[in-house]
């Protein structure tokens, strides 16, 4: 392969959008409201679209002819290298909008950034996707407050959710010695940027939403380097399903 | 040789799936139109990365194009990203006529919890409306309601 450190990059981006995008696919019909409904599964949708295009180009760098569905569709658990983040299960509304909101408040700098990346495709991909993952942020910020500064009841379900999901956020920052090549080569930038961006999001709208930061911070990790939950092979085996009973079958 | 004006009035032909009042070139995700090694190269862009348009889009171009017998091929660009100030003057009015608001060339603000966006009713034109969901039934939608005529109705989202 020409580059591996930039196709491990790109993989990783792509499938933190597929799967989060599987994730929302699965309130298709269980929202609370249909509004939310719809919203969740419009936010899926853009992921999906982004997951496409970031696959895409993996496939590309790695040269051997496989597109977005070949890498989708045909991989094992631990050739997955999305955050354990986007795998989570939904659980209730709370737990779905805070995944979100954390993973957006992440995903919206790490485009910013991209935009100047010295790979023309990376940064066409950023342009592309940074128009909807704002308007996602905006969506997910506006829900958090809402819920965090509400009634008893969705302030207590916004706490539990933040004090579940928070050990799983240090994990976006994940950086390897192959990236750090990638970042003095200007293709993209340092993760300490993003988490500098991401905290400052985050921090304003937890303040904002009455939400406190778990103080015990003990973090995961495992699905940047393929090690993944137990909610994953469960989560595959649905999305891979017709591809592997029915292989390179088509809509 | 067809020209390419010859191609480009073909293509007024081939409208969105989901918004068949609007061609390609009204939508503004038409981008190009060249000839190249032999063969017509017609450049498009995405409105949404996820829209699941885009590839009847494709497959509507060259089936338009074959039926009279031109070899072309379709290219998918992302950059530059495509917006609505690409959304043609005739396009916004067809929008209306069909009943969906068009863009108000105002991105719904990224303040948050900021008043959405005044859209007026595409129906009976009131400025008294309501958004109902900053998503609606395609990703290139909101979701608004009039609150004179009770009109529910698509917005056509500003995107830049």
């Amino acid at each position: 392969m020409k580059n591996e450190a930039l196709y491990n990059y790109v993989l990783r981006l792509g499938d933190d959008s597929l799967i989060l995008g599987q994730r929302l696919g699965e309130w298709c019909g269980h929202g609370p409201i249909l509004e939310e409904d719809i919203a969740m599964t419009n936010i899926s949708l853009d992921l999906i679209g982004q997951a496409m295009s970031l696959l895409d180009y993996a496939g590309e760098i790695d040269g051997q002819g496989k597109d977005h569905d070949a890498l989708a569709f045909l991989r094992f658990e631990n050739e997955y290298r999305n955050v354990l983040l986007v795998e989570q299960l939904n659980g209730d509304f709370a737990n779905t909008m805070m995944r979100q909101f954390l993973f957006d408040a992440f995903r919206k700098p790490l485009y910013e950034k991209l935009l100047d990346s010295s790979d023309q495709q990376i940064a066409a991909i950023a342009e592309k996707s940074l128009k909807e993952t704002r308007y996602h942020l905006k969506h997910t910020s506006e829900w958090i407050i809402r819920l965090g500064d509400g009634t008893d009841e969705s302030h207590q379900r916004a706490q539990k959710a933040l004090d579940l999901l928070w050990r799983y956020t240090d994990e976006l920052f994940f950086e390897t010695e192959e990236d750090l090549a990638l970042v003095a080569s200007g293709v993209v930038p340092a993760m300490n940027e993003i988490k500098a961006e991401w905290s400052k999001t985050v921090l304003a709208v937890l303040a904002e939403a009455t939400l406190n930061i778990p103080t015990n911070n003990w973090q995961f990790e495992g699905g940047r380097r393929g090690i993944h939950s137990e909610h994953f092979g469960y989560l595959l085996s649905d999305l891979q399903y017709m591809q592997r009973a029915y292989p390179n079958m088509k809509w | 040789m067809v020209t390419k004006e010859a191609i480009l009035s073909l293509l007024d032909e081939v409208c969105d799936p989901e918004i068949p009042v609007l061609s390609l070139a009204d939508l503004g995700v038409l981008r190009g139109v060249e000839f190249l090694d032999n063969e017509w190269q017609i450049t498009i862009t995405p409105t949404y990365s996820g829209c699941p348009a885009m590839k009847t889009m494709e497959d509507d171009i060259l089936q338009k194009l074959k039926d009279h017998g031109i070899k072309a091929r379709v290219q998918l660009v992302l950059s530059p990203a495509w917006t609505t100030d690409w959304l043609s003057k005739s396009g916004r009015e067809k929008l209306k006529e069909f009943g969906i608001a068009p863009p108000e060339d105002e991105v719904d603000k990224s303040v948050l919890f900021s008043a959405p966006t005044v859209v007026p009713c595409p129906k009976c034109g009131s400025r008294e409306t309501k958004m109902v969901s900053q998503f609606g039934s395609t990703a290139c939608k909101a979701h608004y309601q009039c609150r004179s005529c009770l009109e529910p109705y698509d917005y056509f989202k500003c995107l830049k």
